[in-house]
């Protein structure tokens, strides 16, 4: 029986290579993403262990606010110079060095343009010589205070030479020249680690200036005697400086800070993976089909093995033992293709992160495990329902032609209904009962089944329709009939393209209404300019809060306020707070009415907070919040007023001077507005002066800063576009597919045709008409789906600011354009396999 | 089963109803037949006679409105889809107009198909046996694209009777076969018989194939209405057209 299975999967196995296909390029996905991550991981790893390979104990301040992986880094306090004191003078201490390090220095490149890093930190810091990691690559460190070395892969960047006037911007905000008295790189010819851009200083400027003021350190670097074992070294320095110092060896710090990298790939990863599972549950929808049309050509074959004894069980366990071979040949090859991909991303990584290098690709078991079980469960979890019906083919279709009746469509029609109102019930409770993003996704898939199962009910008149507009022609009609005899064929195939087209729809949808919802609360703003920074690198730049007073002294500018923000550790919660210059603007600004208090006033010792946060924290007028900044003491503040969540700064805002104590004391955001009247043209320029020395800073109209938030969205909806093309190409392959093995069923009515006169070309556009109906049926299926679910996320989130829904008419009528173009390219190769039927052969065909 | 049995299979006012209302059809009506244990018997009946119903019926593929079939000890009527997948495969054989070989499992794969599906062993000597009376010793290695229509169907007979089954079903063995072919084969399944005392129930419209049985049995409208014994081709072709005259009168 196992012979016979195998013999005839061999026999068909150009049929099965598609529905194979599918899986390969499923597992692809999947190994391919743990083979990056885990790549790109171990590689960090060396990068921090050689970065602290001189290092046996490193000394930190405890950070006053922890900040989660996802959102940053947190911020150690810093350390005095007394402690580096205290460390040097222990026993067995050979060196004791303070290092000033802090993310934040930005060299302004010869072309006049901010230096940017996507990722990696921009580390301003104390020049402390040359060891056997760090090598001057050119010139001498920095002896007066005027004078920089940057790392060579910097210098680089910014075509900048030794000798070079350059200017830097750091914390403060401000522009400052410093000479290029020389650059450095790291052992192993590497011009930077792993693509961090780093400026070291003299050690005053570089306190003065990261860490706001001179005296302190960031960490304290420990270099044992010969022979002193680092746990032991560590033991002693945290016993002489107490608790508030967080003591670690470089093996234990390097790890620490890798992990953190981690983290953010393993969430990374975990998104990749997300869209590895669409890609191989529209996957699934093609094995279904493909199996489902094997089984119906295999009738008269299956039939004959249970006339000859064969059990029900036997067949089942026929079917399904194809379906492992296949799961199991097709996440070999996946996994091997994975392999391969996930090798080439790292190194097109490593390559854009210069200075990154590889740590040799590695194939964590977790790929390999993930991947053949993936593989297998969704070829296996597809074949079921072929494997059931196939044990259903009675014993007598083998002696006659058994007329399978249409099965009626109500079984799966009423378990559509059913699938789809839990699907709803789900996002409902998902979407407006917070009931988690888990609730959505599974919502989301279960009204994909759902969909699905109601396809072919709706098949029939869709199909019907779409059909028209192709049967002016005898071919055009014939193939819109027989893109209508099989329904349940028809319905798979095109809820395997209604997938992916509904999810980039959906977020289309999102997309579409967050802008017009954004251009809508910007238009309606009082502030006629903005004064905003483009974000180069990790941290958002800023400008000096004197920028905004004086703004205020340009003629024609009626009032100006600025906003710091910073993540703050309140009632033991990290939260993001804001500190905005003067409080009484911003309902101005917005035009908006407080919720309960006042907001147009605050004191010293008040916050103001929005609604949202205030009802998620139990917080009303006269809570007393504890409030943890990155530095200082902490310090409560009264709740005095709650804002309506769509027209605040931020969680909590905090009064001006809270400032002080942020990371960053200096401004990210700051809105202008203007005497009525008064032409924004002519009071821009002179705005645009007072920020003229950071060329990161921009000011710019309610316009731009529309524009640059849709782009900024749009960027996104792009790399979600990308991501989900996996998924459509596979729903194309279905198409190619069911129709390979429609045209291979009808073979001896395709050679009728064609014995009676009809043409090669009008064979083929026969094939292509059927090919669109069923293509642009799903496109249709998946708009409508998509646009319905899009619909329902923005409802649910009208508080938090989409105030409007807007579709995209013109991306909706691309994908339906597209899709009809998919059609035809998917009707290429079995149309033109219909068309070189020999007619003959084909008439006598069994 | 027991040798002194004398009865290979039954059928006990055997009745077939398709449908219901006015789409309703009597396939049979009533159909009472004793297959005696080595012996070759031939159903005829004109097109719509309920033939291929009752061999349908007996051999289990088909389930009875009303009545009994029994095969060997066993009564077929209310058996589940186990019981009847053991019978098929223990105690029914079947031929095909159409061969029904699988075209990916070589002639020797196919004639042990039965018997792999059943997990038993071949019996080498009976295969031995089987493969000569059929005359395929040297295409057993052949797929079944690579014989000829006579050679696939005698495959297909060798599969029937490697498992000797109590009974074996043909329906129109010869239908797809030049006459030449078709009298091979019915020679050996004549000789099966007299040889080695299988039972074989073979549906036909052909007066010569149906010469080749020891007993033919005529249906017509549902009904057994005649019954012949050592027949020759006139003696059989004479009934038929006694049978067929009054259809013709009907049109």
């Amino acid at each position: 029986m196992l012979r016979a299975t195998l013999k005839s999967l061999l026999a068909r196995k150009v049929r099965l290579l598609l529905s194979g296909l599918a899986v390969v390029l499923g597992v692809m996905f999947v190994a391919g993403s743990f083979v990056l991550t885990d790549t790109l991981s171990r590689s960090f790893d060396s990068i921090f262990s050689d970065a602290y390979s001189q290092t046996d104990v490193t000394v930190a301040g405890k950070p006053k606010v922890e900040v989660s992986e996802l959102d940053g880094e947190s911020v150690p306090a810093p350390v005095p110079a007394s402690a580096v004191d205290t460390v040097a003078a222990l026993p067995g201490v050979a060196q004791a060095r303070g290092m000033v390090a802090a993310d934040g220095a930005t060299l302004i490149g010869s072309n006049g343009k901010a230096v940017g890093s996507f990722g990696p930190p921009q580390l301003g810091e104390n020049w402390l010589g040359e060891n056997a990691l760090t090598q001057l690559r050119e010139g001498r460190g920095p002896t007066a205070d005027d004078e920089i070395v940057i790392n060579k892969g910097l210098a680089e960047a910014g075509k900048v030479a030794v000798g070079d006037r350059v200017g830097v911007l750091t914390l403060d905000a401000k522009q400052r020249t410093f000479t290029i008295v020389g650059t450095f790189g790291y052992s192993g010819d590497r011009d930077s680690l792993g693509g961090v851009n780093e400026i070291a200083f003299t050690d005053p400027v570089a306190q003065q200036l990261m860490l706001g003021r001179t005296g302190l350190f960031t960490s304290i670097d420990v270099k044992g005697t010969d022979g002193t074992d680092p746990a032991t070294l560590k033991e002693r320095v945290a016993a002489a400086l107490g608790a508030d110092y967080n003591v670690r060896t470089g093996e234990e710090a390097a790890a620490d800070d890798a992990q953190g990298l981690k983290d953010g790939l393993g969430f990374f990863n975990n998104i990749l993976l997300g869209f590895a599972g669409i890609a191989l549950f529209v996957g699934i929808f093609l094995i279904i089909n493909t199996f489902s049309i094997v089984v119906a050509q295999r009738t008269r074959e299956l039939a004959l093995l249970r006339a000859v004894g064969a059990s029900r069980r036997q067949v089942i366990g026929s079917v399904l033992t194809e379906a492992v071979v296949i799961g199991v040949v097709a996440s070999v090859i996946g996994t091997a293709a994975g392999i391969g991909v996930g090798a080439l991303l790292a190194n097109l990584a490593a390559r854009f992160a210069d200075g990154l290098s590889l740590a040799g690709i590695g194939v964590p078991p977790v790929a390999l495990i993930a991947s053949f079980a993936v593989g297998l469960i969704v070829t296996i979890v597809a074949a079921v329902t072929p494997a059931l019906r196939a044990s259903r083919i009675p014993p007598i279709a083998a002696m006659q032609d058994v007329a399978t009746p249409d099965r009626p469509l109500t079984k799966i029609t009423t378990l559509g209904a059913i699938v789809s109102a839990a699907a709803g019930a789900l996002l409902g409770i998902g979407l407006y009962a917070d009931g988690g993003l888990m609730l959505v996704a599974g919502g989301v898939l279960l009204a994909f089944v759902g969909v699905a199962l109601l396809t072919p009910v709706l098949s029939r008149p869709v199909v019907g329709l779409l059909g028209r507009l192709f049967s002016w022609s005898v071919p055009g009609k014939l193939g819109r009939l027989n893109s209508g005899r099989n329904p349940r064929r028809t319905a798979i195939t095109a809820a395997a393209l209604m997938v992916g087209i509904a999810l980039v729809t959906g977020v289309g949808v999102i997309a579409s209404s967050a802008k017009t919802s954004i251009a809508g609360s910007i238009d309606s703003m009082d502030a006629q300019l903005i004064i905003q920074g483009t974000q180069t690198g990790p941290r958002p730049p800023t400008f000096d809060p004197t920028v905004v007073e004086r703004a205020k002294a340009v003629p024609g500018v009626r009032d100006a306020v600025g906003v710091a923000s910073d993540l703050a550790k309140v009632d033991g919660e990290q939260q993001f707070v804001t500190s905005v210059t003067d409080a009484a603007v911003i309902p101005a600004i917005y035009g908006s009415t407080a919720v309960a208090g006042d907001i147009t006033r605050q004191g010293p010792d008040q916050a103001i907070v929005n609604a949202e946060t205030a009802t998620e924290r139990g917080w009303a007028v006269g809570s007393v919040l504890t409030v943890q900044l990155t530095r200082g003491e902490e310090h409560r503040y009264t709740v005095s007023g709650i804002a309506p969540t769509d027209k605040s700064i931020g969680e909590i805002m905090l009064p001006a001077a809270a400032m002080a104590d942020f990371a960053q004391p200096t401004l990210s955001l700051g809105f202008v507005r203007l005497d009525e009247g008064t032409p924004v043209a002519s009071v821009q320029p002179q705005v645009e002066a007072l920020v003229a020395d950071n060329p990161l800073v921009s000011v710019i109209d309610q316009a731009t800063f529309t524009q640059q938030q849709s782009d900024m969205l749009d960027q996104v909806l792009v790399m979600i576009q990308i991501l989900l093309a996996l998924a459509i190409l596979i729903a194309v392959l279905g198409i190619v597919n069911t129709l390979a093995l429609s045209v291979m069923e009808r073979t001896r009515e395709l050679g009728l045709l064609r014995a009676i006169g009809l043409g090669r070309a009008a064979t083929m556009r026969m094939i292509t008409v059927e090919a669109v109906v069923i293509s642009v049926f799903g496109a249709l299926l998946g708009v409508v789906v998509g646009g319905g679910l899009g619909a329902a996320v923005v409802r649910a989130l009208r508080d938090q600011g989409f105030t409007d829904l807007t579709l995209p008419w013109s991306t909706i009528g691309i994908y339906l354009a597209v899709a009809a173009l998919v059609g035809c390219v998917a009707a290429i190769l079995p149309s033109i396999r219909a068309a070189r039927l020999n007619v003959l052969g084909a008439i006598a065909h069994e | 089963m027991t040798a002194s049995d004398p009865v290979a299979a039954r059928a006990d006012d055997v009745w077939k109803v398709y449908g219901s209302g006015e789409a309703e059809v009597i396939a049979l009506r009533g159909v009472s037949v004793t297959f005696q244990r080595g012996v070759f018997t031939a159903i005829m009946g004109p097109s719509g006679s309920g033939k291929s119903t009752l061999m349908h019926c007996l051999a289990g593929l088909d389930s009875v409105t009303r009545g009994e079939v029994r095969i060997g000890e066993t009564t077929v009527t209310g058996l589940g889809d186990a019981g009847l997948t053991r019978l098929r495969r223990d105690k029914v054989g079947f031929i095909f107009q159409q061969f029904n070989l699988l075209p990916t499992l070589s002639a020797k794969e196919n004639i042990l198909l039965p018997l792999a599906i059943a997990g038993r062993k071949p019996d080498d000597a009976w295969f031995d046996t089987v493969i000569r009376t059929v005359g395929l010793q040297d295409r057993l290695e052949h797929r079944p694209a690579q014989l000829s229509g006579g050679q696939q169907q005698r495959v297909a007979c060798a599969r029937a009777l490697v498992a000797r089954p109590e009974v074996i079903f043909a329906d129109e063995p010869t239908g797809n076969l030049d006459s030449r072919s078709g009298a091979d084969v019915l020679g050996f399944l004549r000789d099966s018989v007299r040889q080695h005392g299988q039972t074989i129930v073979m549906v036909t419209h052909d007066p010569v194939a149906a010469s080749y049985a020891d007993r033919v049995i005529f249906l017509a409208d549902g009904a057994v209405v005649d019954e012949l014994h050592d027949p020759s081709p006139d003696m059989v072709l004479d009934r038929m057209k006694k049978l067929d005259a009054p259809a013709e009168v009907e049109r």
